[in-house]
């Protein structure tokens, strides 16, 4: 026990949420939100896990810090196996999630810091160094005495962060750290998360910005309905949009259905609809040999159109390449 | 070692975070002047002056009960509802000693009550704060809010099991502040309930008081609080791990 290479390692890992709608007639739901994952991550890895929303990514972190228990599969975290040895994992690992919940409004941020430090198992005589050194590497330091309640998205961030480094964890789980968090602080974030890597803390972070995990980690599982659909460095995953080609359209009220037409193209293999505001973008991957921007256009006229423009894929293309497979 | 001190900064800054809720302030600052009148009058009309002291006593021991009931009641789920709930229970550490400052905070900040009720009494209708035993008093008041603690504690853990807790609090506030003789003295009370009252920490600890309010042995009665608080805490403890597991295995320790 504890001689392992590998700081996290998830073989077949399953869960299912049972849950009981309705009132007058309740009727039992049963969702699948992980479905046999497996993957192992390296001492001092940065390991991202990639996928849209509800693909089963907080799930997954979850059954692997040990709020959840996994409904099949087993999973180790340093070599302490999640399920039995509950107090061994905790000891070792630190877990931020996203958004602003989860702190005390009402104290300070120093307060919040110094409860959690004792309820970490923070020696008492490194308290006081420790959390210093923490609001100093989160830049909170000259505010930590006011109360968190006035704090901004941000800054709540940043503390939440501070929190899960307070024993000093091997493994650190974060779970869309970047949400809700405006561009400036997300690239400090990055830079923070990096910095840790750098030193030898091993990081699992999730995210369903393409951009963040291809510029943090050194492997990436792309996960989709509950289930990981590739798994590789992002240069190996880039590979996955090798001989398509990507036209890009700007459009104003797409149908449906000249969506769907779209598809049926000879030569497109996917696209998607993006809203971005009053307009959509329109992604339409092809075999790289097929030049389909001239059906595209056709298919869209008497559609109001904006920017049209073709390139070659980019890693963000070969994630919609694996998703949409999935 | 470490425990204690995790367990009493833990209780600080639960206490500090209940205390500043504006709602906690506004009952704070209003129960107990009700209380206060409540106890004078009634004991007025019943021609026992003298008992006065002891009744506004037992008025402030009814605001730490209700703070106890619907703070510890509902810790686990004002926890969840923070978001905060994960992140305690991640702690490397026995699910009793997690939620312990939380329900012992709950007993602190109702002692407020207790001596704004004495306060109030003093100044609004000249009640005369005279002591039996003004030591034992507070030591009785110490173990009082300890003792509650734990039964927080207890009811912490088997309320989180309950589809219908909050209603369940509603309907034990009252009863309990009868059977356990906060008010009345437990002998006028029907003899069924004593069995009922003797397992009460509550009981015992309102019988100490009172006894070193208006003179009486005060040390048994809170000995055998404490006794019977500890009781509560191993249950409590043991019904918390099992709560535990079981919210990690139906996925509620975070609102879904
Ligand atoms: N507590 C829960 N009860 C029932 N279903 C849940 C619960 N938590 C998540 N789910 C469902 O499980 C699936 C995966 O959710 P989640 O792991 O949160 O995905 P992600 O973090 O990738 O967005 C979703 O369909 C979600 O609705
Ligand atoms: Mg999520």
């Amino acid at each position: 026990m504890g001689r392992s290479d590998h700081a996290i390692e998830a073989v077949d890992l399953r869960r299912t949420y049972r849950a009981r709608t309705g009132w007058l007639r309740p009727t039992r739901t049963e969702v699948e939100a992980v479905r046999g994952v497996t993957f192992t991550v390296g001492r001092g890895e940065l390991f991202g896990l990639l996928g849209p929303n509800g693909a089963g990514k907080t799930t997954t972190i979850k059954l692997l810090n040990t709020l959840l228990i996994p409904t099949s599969g087993t999973a180790r975290v340093c070599g302490f196996d999640v399920e039995k040895d509950t107090r061994e994992v905790r000891r070792r690992i630190g877990y931020v999630f996203g958004g602003d919940r989860g702190l005390y409004d009402r104290l300070s941020a120093l307060d919040n810091l110094r409860y959690f430090a004792e309820l970490y198992g923070v020696a008492p005589r490194e308290q006081k160094r420790r959390i210093a050194e923490l609001l100093d590497l989160v830049g909170l330091a000259g505010r930590e005495r006011e109360r968190v309640e006035g704090y901004s998205r941000g800054m709540r961030q940043r503390l939440h962060i501070a929190r899960g480094l307070l024993h000093g964890p091997d493994v650190l789980f974060l779970d869309e750290p970047s949400i809700g968090v405006d561009p400036v602080a997300a690239r400090e974030l990055r830079r923070t998360v990096a910095d840790l890597a750098a030193t030898g803390t091993t990081v699992l972070l999730t995210t369903h910005y393409m951009a963040e995990a291809d510029e943090l980690c050194d492997r990436i599982a792309v996960i989709a309905d509950g289930q990981i659909q590739a798994l590789g460095t992002p240069s190996e995953l880039r590979r996955r949009a090798d001989g398509r080609r990507v036209v890009e359209v700007e459009a104003y009220g797409v149908p449906e259905s000249a969506v769907d037409a779209l598809r049926g193209l000879p030569g497109v293999r996917e696209t998607a609809v993006e809203a971005r505001g009053a307009l959509q973008l329109l992604t339409v991957h092809s075999d790289a040999h097929v030049d389909v921007q001239g059906d595209v256009l056709r298919e869209l006229s008497g559609i109001r159109l904006g920017r049209v423009n073709s390139r070659e894929p980019t890693l963000e293309d070969a994630y919609v390449a694996i998703v949409s497979a999935a | 070692m470490r425990t204690v001190r995790m367990l009493a900064i833990g209780t600080l800054m639960h206490v500090k975070q209940i205390s500043r809720s504006p709602f906690e302030l506004a009952i704070a600052l209003v129960v107990p002047v009700v209380q206060a009148t409540l106890a004078v009058y009634l004991f007025r009309s019943g021609g026992e002056e003298h008992r006065l002291l002891e009744a506004a006593v037992g008025a402030g021991v009814m605001g730490v009960w209700s703070s106890v009931l619907f703070g510890s009641g509902g810790a686990i789920q004002t926890q969840r509802w923070m978001g905060t709930l994960e992140m305690i229970m991640l702690a490397p550490r026995r699910p009793v000693l997690v939620i312990l400052p939380i329900t012992i905070a709950t007993g602190l900040t109702g002692i407020y009550a207790l001596l704004a009720t004495l306060l109030w009494g003093r100044f609004l209708y000249g009640i005369k704060l005279d002591f039996a035993h003004p030591v034992a008093f507070v030591v009785a008041a110490v173990v009082c809010v300890v003792a509650l603690g734990m039964f927080g504690l207890l009811l912490a853990s088997t309320f989180v099991l309950m589809r219908n807790a909050n209603a369940l609090a509603n309907t034990l506030e009252y009863p309990v502040w009868l059977v356990s003789g906060m008010l009345l003295p437990i002998t006028v009370l029907p003899a069924w309930t004593s069995p009922i009252a003797a397992a009460l920490p509550t009981t015992w600890g309102a019988r100490a008081l009172r006894e070193a309010t208006s003179g009486g042995p005060v040390w048994p009665s809170v000995g055998i609080c404490l006794g019977v608080s500890l009781l509560c805490l191993v249950l409590g403890g043991l019904a918390l791990t099992h709560v535990e597991r079981r919210a990690r295995a139906a996925a509620t320790l975070a609102l879904a």
